[in-house]
């Protein structure tokens, strides 16, 4: 009698079984962990992949320090209950610089996320890097490979990529050069929020709505997370019932009016809604390959 | 009603959602999963059909249909209409050129399971790109333009698929709008598919005329072709057996990825089982070793389980404390998988730089990762008309069948019967890049393939003949102990008492037999070798042999002990002390071990093991050599 695995058992058994071949694999492996949806479906994966041991690798964030208040507040904690180590990286020059989300445009991710990112790794060393990205984000993911080599400079060549067989991954490199390796590539946005249903994982509440201080501009709801935004002529922040389905830094992730305030909600919200998960994010907007061109420069 | 689209779809978000998200949730997470690849020959609309998956299944949200109208206008090949190709194609140089370079992932659901589509380039250059979308599959569905007919590309895909051992083939026949759905083109398409299929070992397939483009066929039976009786191709995909279901009737197999090991009290091994059903209680086998024992337990952060099966990720832990770390396996202990280190293999090419017979590259199978050397392959394949060519070497998309050796024996299985033990890659052991994929038939142990041919002669006529008993006196001591002299002297006497020997020297038989063998330690041991399977040979003939060689080795000569018939390796040890072995140095080689100019030299810089129980044993400090063959003899009759 065989017993029928669902679709979330198999993501989950294919997650664990990379996390576990990176840990066998790698010299100093390292999980990015970004505070969002994705990482905390990564982070409860790995507490089951090496269970009872705790996962054997540091979480790293890194921080723009443009993150909205309830993602550092999670931060802390979900380190802390996994029992790792959490490394926060946060570029020197982009703080000595003032770079920020306001007055500075794409530089804004390009200095504190794409060239922090690079920095944290050098700094300390890692060869691996767990990312929570999925293929069903945005085109050029779809293609990329679950265990992604980079140069030592962290460029990622699309047309030059391993091929990747079965289950088998190929986690050899020279020194200095890396690999960023995706456990749930094949999870979608359904499947995430499904997950963290069934396994109860802690999320930010940003992701369920509430009443909160918001402005609209430029077709994109904002929130006034702290006193760091700076309103336009005639902005009036007002109190909207909203929620994010992304998070990333707060002037650059747009929230949607919902009432949704249970993950049932949420998934039938995201069920009935007639955009893509992406459409908050200001980053994919720029051109029509600009994720592949990020990528390739280093971005996640 | 086959012009299927979001606002009246068959497979829009359901009612459910709406209603009762609790009960849509419940039967959502009890989907399965089917993982399926798509391929073509380039315009057969293989992007096409899966845009139109995705759409059909609302899968395409509003602001990617904005986006995917405007590029369809400026840059589509559909006139105004939508082309769903670009949905798929996502890389920059894909769009330009409006061709697929590299598998692209795709991901929808229906009301009864989840898909995940690898879109698999047409051309022959990305062979190995469609190879690496197979390998994942339960299920191919290779599309045919039904204008065009079985093509070249269509034979390859079919070949391709069949090979990576998808067991599920649809023959998609697409584009039927354009030949306004003509049953009788169909059916020829469907006959010379068929034959060609049967010819390739591919029985049984699934045949559907559609249109991907229109939507026949695709959700929903077309109102187009009511002489097609079989399922639209949705339908299928939904209820089609999975491969994971089928890896569970296997006996256990799960390679060993990591060994959990927080504390003392705890010893866990984690992996992914490969195929079969584990439970606590159940025997144990861990390979390579073949040690057994109990499992103890199932252990997860929800609680231990009482039965795990093919496709968990799973810690497992033993009633015994017996080695087990990553790259074995542990397998059901009644039927074990198979270990060796000589396979027959078909290999798939897949780097610029051709493949180099001989060479060490690193093989990962399972968890297991040895250096590995493929021989020259036996032919190449045509994979267009699936001819066997001569080929000294494999190319970039080429694939072969070669033997391929690795250095250490590994626990496998042949593909057919189980992918994960029987498929393997090969990576550069100076790029790291991975240049191949291959498929093990059988494992080639000469032991295991070579079968003893009996004769009616056997050994004890030939003995009879000769009126003695076959005897191996096997003479081992130091270089300059004096073993070929008292040898000489022992096969001189035997001569006289009408013995029929023969003496089997060290340094003639390196002037032959031999001369490709240097003096390292493997070397020595493969000379000892190849000298004790002679000598038995002689001795099967009836012939009392005589060896003299140093056989530094203990583990080298019981080797020889263990060939012969009890009674019938006479053990003498030459013993004679290094002092007086090197004192009299008879042809100067310790003078030369001493300066240096002779490497490996017993005695110098190689060690001696002497004999711990020797049959014979003569001090040629105290005896003469003649005296010394006297003492033998003695010891030797009766020699009947």
């Amino acid at each position: 009698m065989t017993k029928t695995l669902t679709h979330l058992a198999r993501l989950e058994a294919e997650a664990i079984h990379i996390m576990r071949e990176v840990v066998a694999e790698a010299d100093k492996p390292v999980m990015l962990y970004s505070v969002g949806k994705d990482s905390a479906v990564m982070l409860h994966l790995a507490r089951k992949a090496f269970y009872p041991a705790p996962p054997p690798f540091p979480l790293l964030h890194i921080d723009t320090t443009w993150k909205f208040k309830a993602m550092y507040a999670l931060r802390e904690k979900a380190a802390r209950d996994a029992g790792m180590e959490l490394l926060v990286h946060q570029n020197p020059e982009a703080i000595a610089r003032g770079i920020n989300p306001f007055d500075h445009g794409s530089l804004h991710t390009d200095m504190w996320k794409t060239e922090g990112l690079k920095q944290a790794l050098d700094h300390y060393g890692f060869d691996v890097a767990f990312g929570g990205a999925r293929r069903d984000e945005e085109k050029s993911r779809a293609k990329e490979r679950i265990f992604s080599f980079r140069t030592a400079t962290h460029i990622w060549d699309p047309k030059n990529q391993r091929p990747e067989l079965w289950n088998l991954y190929n986690a050899r490199k020279a020194k200095a050069e890396s690999i960023r390796v995706f456990p749930i590539s094949n999870w979608t946005e359904l499947d995430i929020w499904q997950y963290i249903h069934l396994e109860n994982i802690e999320i930010v509440p940003l992701y369920f709505s509430a009443p909160r201080l918001t402005v609209i501009r430029d077709g994109m709801l904002l929130m006034v997370d702290d006193e760091r935004f700076p309103l336009q002529n005639g902005e009036v922040p007002i109190e909207r019932s909203i929620r994010f389905r992304t998070l990333g830094c707060y002037p650059l992730t747009g929230a949607v009016e919902s009432h949704a305030a249970t993950l049932p909600e949420i998934i039938q919200e995201m069920l009935l809604t007639s955009t893509s998960e992406r459409q908050g994010r200001a980053i994919d907007h720029d051109q029509a390959a600009s994720m592949e061109k990020k990528k390739q420069e280093g971005y996640f | 009603m086959s012009d299927a689209t979001p606002q009246n779809g068959f497979y829009k978000a359901d009612d459910l959602i709406a209603s009762d998200i609790d009960a849509y949730l419940n039967v959502h997470q009890h989907k399965s999963l089917l993982r399926f690849i798509t391929c073509g020959s380039v315009d057969d609309g293989k992007s096409t059909l899966i845009g139109r998956l995705l759409y059909d299944s609302k899968m395409i949200f509003e602001d990617q249909l904005a986006t995917l109208e405007s590029d369809s206008k400026r840059m589509g090949t559909q006139g105004q209409e939508i082309d769903f190709a670009l949905l798929v194609d996502g890389l920059a140089a894909e769009r330009e050129q409006g061709i697929t370079i590299d598998v692209a992932y795709r991901f929808f659901a229906t009301e009864k399971r989840k898909f995940i589509v690898a879109d698999c380039p047409g051309h022959e250059q990305y062979t190995r790109n469609m190879v690496t979308g197979a390998s994942t599959a339960d299920l191919a569905v290779i599309l045919i333009d039904a204008r065009k007919g079985v093509l070249v590309q269509t034979r390859r895909h079919s070949y391709l698929a069949q090979l990576l051992g998808i067991r599920n083939i649809v023959l998609a026949v697409n584009k039927m709008d354009l030949i306004a759905y003509d049953q009788a083109k169909y059916d020829a398409i469907l006959a010379e598919y068929t034959a060609f299929a049967n010819s390739i070992g591919i029985n049984d397939f699934t045949a559907m005329p559609i249109s991907g483009f229109k939507g026949d066929n695709i959700t929903e039976r077309s109102i187009h072709m009511p002489w097609y009786a079989g399922p639209p191709l949705i339908a299928h995909l939904e209820t089609v057996a999975l491969d994971n279901d089928a890896d569970q009737t296997k006996p256990l197999r799960m390679p060993v990825q990591w060994v959990n090991r927080p504390n003392l009290d705890f010893r866990g091994f984690s992996g992914q089982i490969a195929t079969g059903i584990v439970r606590p209680g159940d025997a144990i086998r861990v390979l390579p070793s073949g040690k057994t024992t109990k499992i103890s337990k199932i252990v997860t952060l929800d609680g231990e389980l009482s039965e795990a099966v093919a496709g968990q990720s799973v810690t497992m832990c033993f009633a015994d404390e017996i080695d087990c770390s990553r790259g074995d396996v542990i397998a059901a202990a009644d039927n074990p998988p198979e270990v060796s280190d000589q396979f027959e293999s078909t290999i798939v090419w897949m780097a610029d730089e051709a493949l180099v017979p001989g060479r060490a590259y690193w093989l990962k199978l399972g968890t297991q990762t040895v250096s590995a050397t493929v021989q020259s392959p036996k032919y190449a394949i045509n994979v267009n008309n699936m001819e066997h060519i001569a080929a000294k070497t494999l190319e970039l998309n080429a694939i072969g069948v070669a033997e391929i050796l690795t250095d250490k024996a590994i626990v496998f299985e042949p593909y057919a019967n189980n992918h994960v033990l029987g498929g393997y890659i090969l990576i550069d052991k100076i790029t790291n890049a991975t240049v191949a994929a291959g498929m093990l038939h059988f494992s080639l142990r000469r032991a295991q393939n070579v079968h003893w041919q009996a004769t009616d002669i056997g050994r004890e006529a030939h003995a009879a003949l000769k009126n003695q008993k076959p005897k191996i006196l096997w003479f081992t001591g130091l270089s300059g102990s004096g073993k070929s002299t008292i040898a000489n002297e022992v096969e001189k006497t035997l001569n006289l008492l009408n013995r029929h020997t023969f003496l089997l020297d060290g340094d003639n038989i390196r002037h032959g037999l031999n001369k490709d063998l240097g003096f390292t330690e493997t070397d020595r041991i493969e000379n000892i070798r190849r000298v004790g399977e002679v000598a038995k040979l002689m001795a099967d003939a009836g012939l009392i042999v005589l060896t003299a060689f140093i056989s530094p080795f203990r583990a080298e000569r019981e080797m020889v002990r263990a060939m012969m018939p009890e009674g019938e390796f006479i053990e003498i040890f030459v013993d004679t002390p290094l002092e007086v072995a090197e004192a009299r140095d008879v042809k100067g080689l310790y003078k030369k071990a001493r300066a240096g100019q002779l490497k490996n030299f017993t005695g110098i810089d190689s060690p001696y093991e002497p004999p711990e129980n020797p049959d014979i044993r003569v001090n040629t400090v105290e005896m003469s050599p003649v005296e010394a063959a006297e003492h033998i003899v003695r010891q030797l009759m009766p020699l009947k």
